[in-house]
């Protein structure tokens, strides 16, 4: 007998403000209006994805001290948006991305249980760290954190959280009128939380959500953020790789559980996902150079390179050869705000390399950008990007994709009409939600309360 | 029956199963139902029904608790509630017409994310959103954040007219932010590259005494431009609050003469932040009880004090009667000079049917009540027009 056939879990990642995103297109439309929201999670939900993703960034990003103009800006509030679409949607999940340094895990724990119950269990929270005083500038605290402090105050922010939703069980409200017994415990929501980061105590003010706590997102590749999301996430956000690298990265991850009392089931793997369709490979691969010609214009390409050389490049023709000069390394840099600054660990050698492999192709800026700068993940006809999705899961390259449309809102229309078909028709994808919550979509157990493992340790001992 | 003689503005304000603490056991209460959404679009839907301006949504960050400075351990009331921001984000795309105006605590929460979170939604109910700001003088809800100290305090103490000024400073800060885009900085323009006009985007470097805040807002100047402010005041430096800051407030009179006096500080305050050309509609607060049958509201009254063990004592003044008496005492306190009143219902699924199917029906045949919405957004429901923003050049 075969084991079932592996299910493949989707998540529609709401377009982002970068350069991903093509508003250029006469298709793209606004990215602020509720409209376009809706359109994009109502056909996430209608090609029955497990859950829609929004990203989060808490100050506009800047270079050479202006603000950044060329890509698409402007975001709702997250907490926000997610509520107005539990309104028009029924059982997707609502996935949004809350920094731990710039909000106080009360707030948040209690924002994540009131999603829950307002969306009938289907909240997930990607936890996010940041330190940079930049940011900080927006808020009560500044920019307060050391930065060795981030991933510490994260841990110690998510197990706040954690102890505050565990703080109801779930079976305190009893509202019998006649006996005039409303909560059956006097203590219900009782915490006292003290840690290097918070000193926090009282009564948590929301009764237990639907799913225990919302599913919980994490991203990053580095040592400390994968053994981060083995300890305590249900599903791990990464950057997509090849085949071999997918592989690798799963068995690390998923090896990793065994230690925190955790199976292979318990983490799903997502990677996020850009992909491009055509009634044939030739056409989606002439469409995709188009789109990477869009995201990429001849000003990005330079604002790109200024990333990498920490200098005004604006006198450069994006047409012409890269820059002879090094990057300069040093502590302020030129571009804030922006997580991919980070990647460039060493400059001058990866300028190096782009020059290389400039001069050996014959590249101008804009051309040798557009090849160091993320080329579509899937590519090809609905079949074939179907096979390649359906071949990352059944060979343990991931759990699923989170997809990256680069159109607002009707980006995702297409995958959802032709795509979507095809894996259900080969069972690897659901055909109707069986579940309701979240947790159900992603095959996940549900998460006991604090009686409810103190009874089952008690039973084991 | 000819055009209203002048225009009456009618708020309901939700808390609960209402606001007597025994209304959860009331025949008709949904208690088990307070943390779903099907209740809360029930409410607001019955509100719309009533062609109401408005309902406010009461929310703290402590769980609800009798004493004023501490939790207490009661189990025979309502304890629980949801984040008042997301209920009211949960019902918009469900009504169309309809003020959402839920409760934020100045004094702890973040006013970027507080400004952008009421933006969004404006966004998401097209321009129908306000906040009523609410300052927090508790201990035990300055210790669920654990970054200030708040002493208990006397009404009397400076502490309090700080918490106060730290609000006004809370809502300037609001309010900068929603104006830190231009209505038009998105330009989009294909042939220079630029998705806007950063000349249109702006920093707000707000510098007071308990925070900054630079700016800009990550999100885009809302519907309205400036969603509606409010406050619930009851003393001088709630009042000055009021004329520095809000666009409506909430205030407790007992009757006609209260309503001179505090009406006259209000203005005179507003005189003082250099307001007095400004709208600000001063709703009076109203528990209410009612029910068609002479003496039948009193009769509901004493039977759930009897219930919750003890009188019920409010802040603002409490009436029992029919809804054509509710009538009487509304027009008088307009006629006193208010914009009209916000209504807190004892029960709310008993009150607010016959607010929306009696009062309302009652204003309307006294000529003193819309009969239909006439505008598509809060601030037009208000009379107040889309303000300029303050920092586009003239």
């Amino acid at each position: 007998m075969s084991r079932p056939r592996k299910q493949i879990h989707l998540a529609a990642h709401f377009p982002g403000v970068n350069n991903t995103t093509v508003w250029s297109d006469p298709a793209g439309g606004s990215h602020i209006d509720f409209r376009s929201f809706t359109h994009f999670a109502r056909t996430a939900e209608r090609a029955k994805f497990d859950f829609l993703f929004l990203a989060e960034g808490l100050r506009l990003r800047l270079q050479n001290g202006e603000i950044y103009d060329l890509d698409v800006m402007g975001r709702p509030d997250t907490f926000t948006v997610l509520a107005a679409l539990a309104a028009v949607t029924d059982r997707l999940g609502l996935a949004g991305t809350i920094n731990s340094t710039f909000n106080e895990p009360y707030e948040v724990a209690r924002q994540f249980a009131s999603l829950d119950h307002l969306s009938g269990g289907r909240a997930a929270w990607n936890v996010v760290t940041s330190w940079d005083e930049f940011t900080g500038e927006n808020f009560r605290r500044g920019g307060f954190l050391p930065q060795e402090k981030r991933y510490l105050r994260a841990k110690e922010f998510l197990a706040a959280a954690q102890e505050l939703w565990d703080s109801w069980s779930g079976d305190e409200i009893v509202a019998d009128a006649a006996s005039g017994t409303f909560l059956a415990d006097p203590d219900a929501g009782r915490f006292r939380i003290m840690s290097d980061q918070f000193d926090i105590g009282g009564r948590f003010s929301v009764p237990r959500s639907p799913q225990g706590r919302p599913v919980i997102l994490q991203a990053g590749d580095s040592e400390e953020g994968r053994e981060f999301a083995a300890s305590g996430a249900d599903a791990i956000f990464t950057r997509h790789g090849t085949l071999e690298a997918g592989r690798a990265f799963y068995a690390d991850v998923k090896a990793r559980l065994a230690k925190y009392g955790r199976s292979a089931d318990d983490l799903k793997i997502m990677p996020a996902a850009t992909f491009v369709l055509g009634d044939t490979d030739a056409e989606a691969h002439e469409k995709a150079d188009v789109i990477r010609h869009q995201q990429v214009s001849g000003q990005t390409a330079i604002k790109f390179l200024e990333q990498l050389w920490n200098r005004d490049l604006s006198a450069y023709d994006p047409d012409g050869p890269l820059p002879e000069s090094d990057p300069l390394v040093g502590e302020s840099h030129i571009s804030r705000g922006r997580a991919s600054v980070r990647q460039h660990r060493d400059p001058i050698a990866t300028a190096r390399e782009w020059r290389a492999l400039a001069e050996e192709k014959g590249l101008s800026i804009r051309e040798l950008i557009i090849q160091v700068s993320g080329r579509q993940s899937f590519i090809g006809t609905p079949a074939k990007v179907a096979d390649a999705l359906d071949e990352f899961v059944q060979t343990d390259a991931s759990d699923g994709f989170v997809l990256v449309p680069h159109i607002t809102p009707g980006g995702l229309d297409e995958f959802a009409d032709t795509v979507v078909p095809l894996l259900q028709e080969r069972g690897a994808f659901r055909a109707e939600y069986e579940g309701t919550t979240l947790r159900e979509h992603l095959g996940l157990a549900p998460v006991r309360s604090a009686a409810e493992r103190s009874a089952a340790e008690g039973v084991r001992s | 029956m000819g055009e209203p003689q002048s225009t009456l503005h009618l708020a309901v304000a939700l808390d609960g199963t209402g606001w007597h603490p025994a209304s959860w056991r009331e025949p008709g209460a949904r208690p088990a139902e307070l943390l779903t959404a099907a209740y809360w679009t029930d409410l607001v839907q019955e509100a719309e029904r009533g062609l109401l301006d408005l309902v406010t949504i009461e929310d703290s960050l402590v769980l609800q608790s009798e004493h004023r400075f501490e939790p207490d351990a009661r189990t025979d009331r309502v304890r629980g509630r949801l984040d008042a921001v997301l209920v009211a984000a949960r019902v918009a795309p469900l009504t169309e017409h309809i003020g959402l105006v839920p409760t934020a605590v100045a004094t702890h929460t973040e006013p970027f994310h507080v400004s952008k979170a009421i933006a969004t939604l404006d966004y998401v109910s097209t321009g129908r959103a306000g906040v009523r700001v609410r300052v927090s003088a508790r201990p035990d809800e300055a210790a669920l954040f654990g970054r200030r100290e708040i002493p208990p305090v006397r009404l009397e103490d400076d502490a309090l007219a700080e918490l106060f000024d730290e609000a006004a400073d809370y809502v300037e800060v609001l309010r900068r932010l929603w104006d830190s885009w231009e209505d038009d900085a998105e330009i989009r323009d294909v042939a220079t590259g630029r998705f806007v006009d950063r000349d249109k985007l702006h920093y707000i470097d707000f510098d007071g005494a308990q925070f900054s805040v630079r700016g800009p807002s990550i999100t885009p100047r809302p519907p309205q431009g400036q969603p509606i402010v409010s406050a619930l005041a009851h003393r001088t430096v709630a009042y000055r609050l009021l004329a520095r800051a809000a666009d409506v407030g909430f205030v407790t009179p007992r009757g006609p003469s209260d309503i001179e006096a505090i009406l006259r500080e209000i203005r005179t305050e507003q005189a003082a932040a250099g307001r007095a050309d400004d709208t600000v509609h001063v709703l009076g607060d109203l528990l209410v009880f009612l029910d068609e049958g002479a003496g039948a509201a009193a009769d509901r009254k004493a039977g759930l004090d009897e219930l919750a063990g003890a009188e019920l004592t409010s802040d603002a003044r409490i009436f029992t009667g029919t809804p054509a008496q509710l009538a009487d005492v509304v027009l008088e306190w307009r006629d006193a000079g208010l914009s009209g009143v916000r209504l807190r219902p004892a029960g709310v699924t008993h009150d607010l049917p016959l607010i929306t199917g009696g009062l309302v029906p009652e204003l309307q045949r006294r000529g003193a009540f819309r009969t239909a919405y006439e505008a598509d957004t809060l601030r037009g429901l208000l009379g107040l027009s889309r303000p300029a923003n303050r920092y586009a050049a003239a």
